[in-house]
């Protein structure tokens, strides 16, 4: 009996069982998944290993990956040519600001679609799906010369204004996320606050409001993110006159120039794509933090808002 | 006044009543539609269909009918060399992005430890994906299959192909990670979907005999096919608005370049629509008709 047994044991142990994977399929998978995800973090790697090496590393082909000092320099010198801080602080205003109010109307639209019967809300879903797909490049034009008579290029309300009006970057994702929040919610208490005489505006801010809250914490970290790496319309809208972290980035040869111009400065302060790297590194810095520390939202965020619904 | 008696009046005001409620919560989006879309997109039509010129004094159009366009089509040797490039891209990268952001949530819907950590790993460039920052990695060759590219051989292979198929295989090469890194959403849209189908039709396709992979092709793909197309969707919408594609870049330079001009650029732009709903209508139909087979 215990010899039939034993060979039977190391069999599902290494091969697996119908409740259990076995050794040898996890020990494959494991090794995949870790190959993947190298693969898929290279460009980090890279980036982070390449933005810690010393001109002289750089040059020397026996470093690949593990420099040999702990050399900061070219993280002084992005600093100082990204002009961090006081980007960072507009970078922050320029993505928050607009997502937070985006979130706001989407979700008053979304819950006029998801709560009320009215004419034309087939139409209006399909101009929501439609401003997904038209691009900005058939509508930034006429935007831009109108905010050029107003007097706002280069001003956040640029950005500002259009997320007022539901029409914020990416706003049919916020109000498909809403519309799919509140249509899940239950009436009944809805119907038990309109017997007992609440407005409907009321009843939006009191019962349905709070009930959605994770959905308005999702739309805005998503908005702000989106915001934050969305340089077509900032570079358009802002150009002038807010500075983002990204606008930084792309005109970072130009910047570290006038700081460090080529002809006066010794070799070792040219710049170098260690130097480069170490800009886009910082860029990244706060959005790396950020889903850290948020990480759950983010990748909870298709389950929690029930967003394939449709 | 007398037509509202004929009728239950309260009905009506029940009904009205809602109507209004529901416009005064989306007439928000309403007004926001029409003036930063509708309206723009009907004057970017005209400026495409004029010469522009921007003055002190205000805008200034000189009709040239559809010579912005003939001249985008048939005069411009970039733009539809570009078009061509961009459409071939994306049809090349979707099924990558597809079948990729599949086999990780089918690994992802597996139960093992740490699990979390490469949910969060796969996420992770949805967070960071941004035009400046994926060009710096591009410049700097960060999105290549590390040791692929640079192998002489490879390189002697690709001299010898058509440069209509070498285009793609070299974009294939040099931007491969880039292209697995816009599969960050449709992984967590896949995985979603995977655990909503029914555990019970698996066991019981267990009981009638079919093996794993049996069932993953009767029962988990065909179950799939509604997402696969949001999925498909999603990333021609994400490859076609993001600022570093090649066609967005040209239409942005030409806009305030002196050749150009706003009435050029608008001409390009509504061409490049065209292009993308076309491309949005072909990969659309082809999974339609596949799963509508798989249904029969």
């Amino acid at each position: 009996m215990m010899k039939k047994m034993i060979p039977g044991n190391i069999k599902s142990f290494l091969l697996g069982s119908r409740t259990d994977y076995g050794l040898i399929f996890k020990i494959i998978l494991y090794l995949l998944l870790i190959a993947i995800g190298f693969v898929y973090l290279y460009p980090l790697l890279f980036m982070f290993v390449t933005s810690m090496k010393s001109p002289g590393d750089l040059l020397n082909p026996m470093v690949q990956w593990v420099p040999t000092e702990f050399f900061t320099g070219n993280y002084v010198k992005a600093f100082r040519v990204l002009d961090y801080p006081t980007t960072l602080l507009s970078t922050l205003l320029v993505s928050l600001v607009p997502s937070i109010i985006q979130a706001i109307v989407c979700s008053l639209v979304g819950y006029g679609l998801a709560r009320y019967r009215f004419w034309g809300k087939n139409l209006m879903f399909m101009l929501i799906l439609a401003t997904f797909i038209i691009p900005a490049q058939t509508t930034v034009i006429p935007q831009m010369l109108t905010y050029k008579n107003l007097g706002l290029l280069g001003n956040i309300l640029s950005l500002i204004l259009p997320a007022t009006l539901g029409q914020g970057f990416r706003s049919a994702i916020f109000i498909l996320i809403f519309y799919q929040t509140f249509s899940s919610l239950p009436k009944v208490l809805e119907e038990a606050a309109r017997l007992d005489g609440a407005s409907d505006l009321r009843i939006f801010l009191r019962v349905a409001v709070p009930a959605a809250i994770p959905s308005y914490i999702i739309s805005i970290i998503f908005s702000t993110v989106w915001y934050w790496n969305e340089t077509y319309l900032t570079v358009i809208f802002l150009e002038g006159g807010i500075q983002t972290l990204p606008m930084q980035l792309s005109k970072f040869v130009q910047a570290y120039e006038n700081l460090y111009p080529p002809g006066m400065v010794n070799i070792f302060d040219r710049l170098n794509e260690a130097v480069k790297l170490s800009g886009t590194f910082l860029n990244i810095l706060p959005l790396l933090v950020m889903y850290f520390i948020l990480q759950k939202w983010f990748v909870e965020s298709v389950e929690r808002t029930g967003i394939t619904g449709e | 006044m007398k037509s509202k008696k004929l009728f239950p009046r309260r009905s009506i005001t029940i009904g009205t009543r809602e109507a209004l409620y529901g416009y005064s919560f989306v007439i928000i989006w309403i007004i926001g539609f029409a003036l930063f879309t509708a309206i723009p997109l009907v004057q970017t039509f005209l400026y495409s269909l004029n010469q522009v010129t921007v003055s002190a004094t205000g805008i200034i159009l000189d009709s040239v009918k559809w010579a912005n366009y003939s001249r985008a089509l048939f005069t411009d040797p970039t733009f539809v060399q570009l078009l061509i490039e961009y459409s071939i891209e994306t049809l090349v990268s979707v099924p990558i992005v597809i079948i990729f952001s599949m086999i990780i949530a089918l690994f992802l819907n597996l139960k093992f430890r740490f699990k979390g950590i490469f949910r969060t790993i796969f996420f992770l460039p949805v967070v960071i994906t941004s035009g400046p920052v994926i060009r710096e990695l591009t410049a700097q060759g960060a999105t290549s299959v590390p040791g692929i590219t640079n192998t002489a051989a490879v390189g002697e292979f690709l001299a010898q192909l058509p440069v209509y198929l070498r285009n793609p295989i070299e974009y294939l090469l040099t931007s491969f990670i880039l292209i697995l890194w816009f599969s960050g959403v449709q992984i967590l849209i896949y995985l979603s979907s995977l655990q909503k189908i029914d555990k019970s039709i698996y066991e019981a396709a267990a009981i009638d005999g079919a093996s794993a992979w049996e069932s993953f092709w009767k029962i988990t793909l065909p179950s799939l096919s509604k997402t696969t197309v949001i999925n498909a969707v999603y990333t021609i919408i994400t490859l076609s608005h993001f600022s570093e594609n090649k066609v967005i870049k040209y239409i942005y330079s030409q806009t305030y370049a002196v050749e150009g001009g706003i009435g050029y650029s608008s001409a390009m732009s509504f061409l490049f629509f065209i292009v993308l709903v076309v491309l949005l209508l072909i990969i659309y139909l082809l999974l339609n008709v596949r799963t509508e087979k798989k249904v029969k």
